[in-house]
């Protein structure tokens, strides 16, 4: 069985030319722009892709408009991690032979809304029976819900909440690319405008429109390519509710619970070998949620450690350092930039680079609170 | 209400429930094997999946689990309004409304006994809000 021993690795990695408003792309031109450039990323051409993995859109479209003939297609899709677990996916398909080099494409017309079908609810799905009547309007209602069941429990202040934007606008101040770069205070996101109390504006993701792109082989094919390897060490996922109102505990995301331990325990790492960490951040009570969850803090206490700057640009546990769903951009499933930014971290190519970045901790969420995929990726194959 | 709620369209293993809350019951299932109380609806139990289930009426009584008040415009609701997770006393959480209360973070205090009440929305659909329970009923 040594072909299980095999390992993977990303080979290409690129998001959307441009980032933020794109009115001049339909949503399945922002998933091609992204599979372009990262197949030039890996000096790669459509012809060379035998594995289509994406969410949004259906393999079948992604493949036919890219002219891809597949013999490996993974079409999950729950919400913004999908792509982390198109990642666990092809692993599993690359160790298998079912397939030798895998596209995973993300696009989102998020804020633009080119080319984009208008989905209209379900009203004899169980959401669409016991949640739509009751007067949610889209994640600012429902990704929310739980939260003020945690302060309760935890102490957790406003203030506190509130420091979550703060120190990821930190980071997105060294990003170029960030749609959000002006320092902001406490004092600002309380008083910006309340959107579902208790979250103001600027503890809501954003809303742009762009898209990402990663390209995955066996890592005995990584040196073939121009960029720098990163090899995927372990993944993860889970899901567990489609209603953020039947959550098992509103305190915890049991897909985080599932999906991020499996993930660190495959790659074989603990707590104190992760030198940066991506938690998607639709709001911001995501990566206190998620630092609990992954075991990095305990119960009731990421709150206080965002807090004291741990996380924070100089701080020993770099978190969302592109600036985030908050920050950074937010095309509404974010986990693909995630993926890019740990990516970049290992490359040694981030624009707010962690010195000497080894061993990166990705973790994403679908739905409200709904699934959960995450990797773990390395600068050098696993050990 | 100045527009309609999106609204439930029940299918055949939710029906109990949808005409439960037209008779003025909020009718939850029971198993008939280990006696866990679910929600929503299912001709199964979640927790040991017997098909041997039964259809009961709760109390209607609940307590205020969790919270949003939502700023953004609502076709159906006039001016700010919470959407709140209600714990049954039978143990379920769903999603609901209060009424009967104002729509402030210090009016709506977690915790807060509610009990059920019942709104028509027309002649099928009649939804199950909570308002805060009256004096000397027990949670
Ligand atoms: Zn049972």
């Amino acid at each position: 069985m040594t072909r299980y021993d095999k390992q993977v690795a990303i080979v290409g990695a690129a998001e959307t030319t441009e980032l933020g408003v794109i009115p001049d792309m339909s949503q399945l031109q922002l998933h091609a722009d992204a599979a372009l450039n990262a197949l030039a990323d890996a000096g790669l051409k459509p012809s060379d892709i035998d594995g289509v993995a994406t969410a949004g859109e259906s393999p079948t479209t992604i493949a036919h408009y890219l002219g891809i003939t597949p013999n490996w297609v993974d079409g999950t899709a729950v919400g913004g991690c999908s792509f982390m677990i198109h990642v666990r996916h092809a692993v599993a398909a690359l160790l298998t032979g079912q397939c030798h080099t895998v596209l995973i494409t993300h696009g989102e017309s998020g804020k633009s809304g080119i080319g984009r079908g208008r989905g209209r609810g379900n009203a004899t799905s169980l959401q669409g029976q016991f949640e739509a009547p009751f007067g949610v309007v889209g994640p600012p209602t429902m990704f929310t819900l739980p939260v003020l069941r945690y302060m309760k429990r935890y102490g957790l202040t406003h203030e506190q909440l509130a420091m979550v934007a703060v120190v990821q606008r930190q980071w997105a101040g060294m990003n170029p690319r960030a749609s959000k770069r002006e320092p902001i205070t406490v004092e600002d996101v309380l008083s910006s405008r309340m959107i579902a109390y208790p979250f103001h504006l600027l503890e809501c993701c954003l809303v742009t429109d762009g898209g990402g792109a990663l390209i995955l082989t066996t890592a005995d094919r990584a040196g073939d390519f121009p960029q720098p390897p990163v090899y995927v060490w372990g993944t993860g996922e889970s899901v567990e509710t489609p209603m953020v109102s039947q959550m098992a505990d509103l305190t915890s995301s049991r897909a985080f619970a599932v999906a991020g331990p499996r993930a660190m325990s495959d790659a074989g790492i603990s707590h104190s070998d992760v030198d940066h960490l991506m938690i998607y951040d639709a709001f911001a009570h995501l990566p206190i949620y998620g630092l609990e969850d992954l075991g990095f803090c305990g119960r009731g206490e990421a709150g206080a450690f965002i807090e004291e700057g741990h996380t924070a640009p100089g701080g020993e546990l770099p978190l969302n350092t592109n600036g985030g769903g908050l920050s950074y951009m937010h095309s509404g499933m974010y986990g693909m930039y995630a993926l890019q930014e740990s990516v970049r971290q290992l490359r040694g190519t981030a624009p707010a680079q962690v010195e000497g970045a080894e061993v990166s901790v990705c973790l994403g969420v679908g739905g409200m609170f709904g699934a959960s995929g995450c990797v773990v990726m390395g600068s050098q194959p696993k050990a | 209400m100045s527009g309609s709620r999106p609204l439930p369209e029940p299918t055949p293993e939710t029906q109990h429930f949808w005409d439960g809350t037209r008779a003025g019951e909020l009718r939850l299932q029971r198993c008939d094997d280990c006696a866990h109380v679910y929600f929503p609806p299912r001709p199964f139990c979640p927790a040991c999946a017997s098909r041997s289930v039964s259809v009961f009426a709760a109390s209607g009584r609940a307590r205020l689990d969790s919270y949003v008040i939502n700023h953004r415009p609502h076709p159906a609701f006039e001016g700010h309004y919470a959407i709140a997770l209600v714990e049954l006393e039978e143990g379920p959480r769903m999603m609901s409304n209060i009424v009967s209360c104002e729509q402030t973070p210090e009016a709506l205090v977690l915790d807060m006994p509610l009990e059920v009440t019942f709104e028509p929305q027309n002649d099928s659909i009649t939804l199950p809000l909570f308002r805060p329970a009256a004096e000397g009923s027990k949670t």
